[in-house]
């Protein structure tokens, strides 16, 4: 039994997420590994490396730049009758891409799952994470997305896997990427943080996140949001943590004027440690909270920074 | 141009739900269901599209329990012109779900089908994608803008990293991010007004789809539950605390 995952790849690898999903993989036998786009060079030497894999697939075709759905899925299509598993992260690109795969197999996907129980049956996350459902696929191959926050990412080094270039076959020309407005940040990414914190509607508009930074800056955080304050335009899309957002599980997650809605909750309640900042003491998220400060932002961010920056 | 939107009934969003005391699944006798949130995004969008004379006729599907007539009422009382309505009742599961959409779509031949990215019950996040694949259209998955120009729908969709603009050939596939639009609220003349719209019934068999599921719930158990942990007074105890106790700074 041999799964194949499909990576995603930045300028300083394999990202954490599809490591994470390596892991899952890995739980269920023999893994390879695919690597599609365009320069692979360095995702193909990095992709060697992750433990557990013995073989590594190059796809390169620029069809396959910015893993579109369209061309992706066929890709897989064609890679399929190897494997019989097939995973990815859940990602906006594995959320995109696995599911249309499924339906050109005509196989039922597995979306999102956080455990492994057997080669047909896993464990995932329904109704915001308010239940965890076993389920188990009566399908010939499995075609599934993995949630990083619930597997420990294989490490970036160790393994020395084999390679092997793929031959692409006509990719269909249905879409075309335009461009993309990718937020730069020097801080670590939402999904691969050992620490995270997040602001919400309380922080009153944008600016004020600033007062967030240099208390990110001081513990290497990335900044998060709750779905209010990017309704509200605070800040972009990519900063919202919960059920439709990302799902953090960071090692410290800190809460700063959020509520703490169950479709908050569901994207960060399995961080390790939870600290709550908010002024309303009755708010939801001090049920969840390992440290609660009931206290005005505006006073407590000033003081937080100026206390790590002190010791 | 003709739209088809998809809608699903599912537990209201704000109901907190519970797992049954059995391990069979969610609570949901007695619950208040509503429209999938996601949905109403993209039946509102829909509605804009025909408010800008893009769309000439939205068609609200959806597929399950009889009640789920409600949920095309909601649609037509926000704009939609007629229904269709595909009784079962078996655990219909995106695959089902695609391929009897498919089989609608084939029938009324639109040139674009939205839909919302994930249903907050399941929370599969698949239906759209699985659809775009079984029709071999282009899918933009994840809208926040949607803007149609003769035969190219451009989508910009919200990823892991911010924002991606892509062109996809009609007619073609779109799912709905949260930042797409906000969805109105139907006004007591158009409620008024949807009771008078047509809803076609039919059967999976009908549009020759077998919906037997292909994924088996074993069990569904509650998560782990979190304990309210401790209050602390000040910022300099906060710190101090996650320092010694909590030992992550």
């Amino acid at each position: 039994m041999t799964s194949l995952v499909l990576l995603e790849y930045d300028a300083t690898g394999i990202k954490q997420p599809s490591r994470s999903a390596v892991a899952a993989a890995t739980a269920l036998g023999d893994v390879h590994v695919l690597v599609a786009g365009i320069d692979l060079g360095a995702a193909t030497e990095a992709a060697a490396k992750l433990p557990g894999v013995t073989k590594v697939l190059v796809a390169e075709n620029a069809a396959l730049d910015h893993l579109m759905a369209e061309p992706t899925a066929a890709l897989l299509l064609a890679l399929a009758p190897a494997y019989s598993h097939l995973l990815a992260a859940t990602t906006a690109v594995g959320k995109n891409v696995m599911p249309r795969v499924a339906a050109l197999l005509d196989l039922q996907p597995i979306s999102d799952i956080s455990g492994v129980e057997d080669a047909d049956t896993f464990i995932r996350p329904i109704y915001a994470g308010n239940g965890l459902a076993t389920v188990k696929s009566s399908d010939t191959k499995k075609i599934i997305t993995v949630r990083a926050a619930s597997f420990d990412p294989v490490a970036a080094e160790g393994g020395s896997a084999t390679t092997e270039n793929v031959t692409v076959g006509d990719m269909p020309a249905l879409s075309k990427f335009v461009s993309a407005e990718l937020s730069k940040s020097e801080r670590p990414e939402l999904t691969a943080a050992r620490v995270v914190i997040s602001g919400g509607r309380g922080m009153q508009n944008g600016e004020n996140f600033k007062l967030i930074e240099p208390i990110a800056d001081k513990l290497g955080a990335a900044v998060g949001a709750s779905r209010a304050a990017v309704d509200a335009g605070f800040v972009p899309n990519e900063f919202q943590v919960g059920q439709t957002g990302k799902i953090v599980a960071p090692e410290l997650y800190i809460a700063v004027g959020i509520s703490g809605a169950i479709q908050h909750l569901a994207g960060m309640k399995d961080s390790k440690v939870i600290v709550a900042i908010n002024k309303d003491e009755e708010a939801p998220i001090f049920q969840v909270a390992d440290y609660g400060l009931v206290a005005d932002l505006f006073t407590a961010l000033p003081e937080l920074a100026a206390e790590l920056e002190r010791s | 141009m003709k739209i088809i939107v998809p809608v699903k009934r599912v537990v209201d969003y704000n109901v907190k739900v519970r797992v049954k005391s059995d391990g069979s699944g969610i609570e949901t006798a007695g619950v208040k269901m509503s429209m999938n949130p996601f949905d109403e995004i993209a039946v509102e969008e829909a509605v804009r599209l025909k408010e800008k004379g893009v769309a000439t006729e939205i068609i609200a599907v959806s597929m399950g329990v009889p009640q789920c007539a409600e949920t095309i009422r909601t649609a037509l009382a926000m704009g939609a012109d007629r229904g269709i309505l595909v009784e079962s009742d078996a655990d219909l599961q995106p695959l089902a779900v695609a391929k009897l959409l498919k089989a609608i779509v084939d029938q009324e031949q639109p040139q674009l089908v939205i839909l919302g990215k994930q249903a907050i019950d399941d929370d599969m996040s698949a239906t759209g994608q699985m659809l775009a694949a079984l029709l071999g259209w282009a899918q933009g998955t994840f809208a926040s803008k949607i803007s149609i120009e003769g035969e190219t729908a451009t989508v910009t969709r919200e990823v892991d990293g911010g924002l991606e603009t892509v062109d996809l050939k009609l007619p073609a596939i779109v799912t709905t991010d949260l930042r797409l639009n906000e969805p109105r609220y139907a006004s007591l003349p158009n409620i008024m007004k949807a009771r008078k719209k047509p809803i076609a019934n039919m059967k999976p068999a009908d549009l020759g789809v077998d919906v037997t599921p292909r994924l088996t719930v074993i069990k569904v158990s509650e998560p782990p539950k979190r304990k309210a942990g401790q209050k602390v007074g000040s910022v300099a105890e906060l710190v101090s605390k996650l320092r010694t106790e909590a030992k992550v700074i």
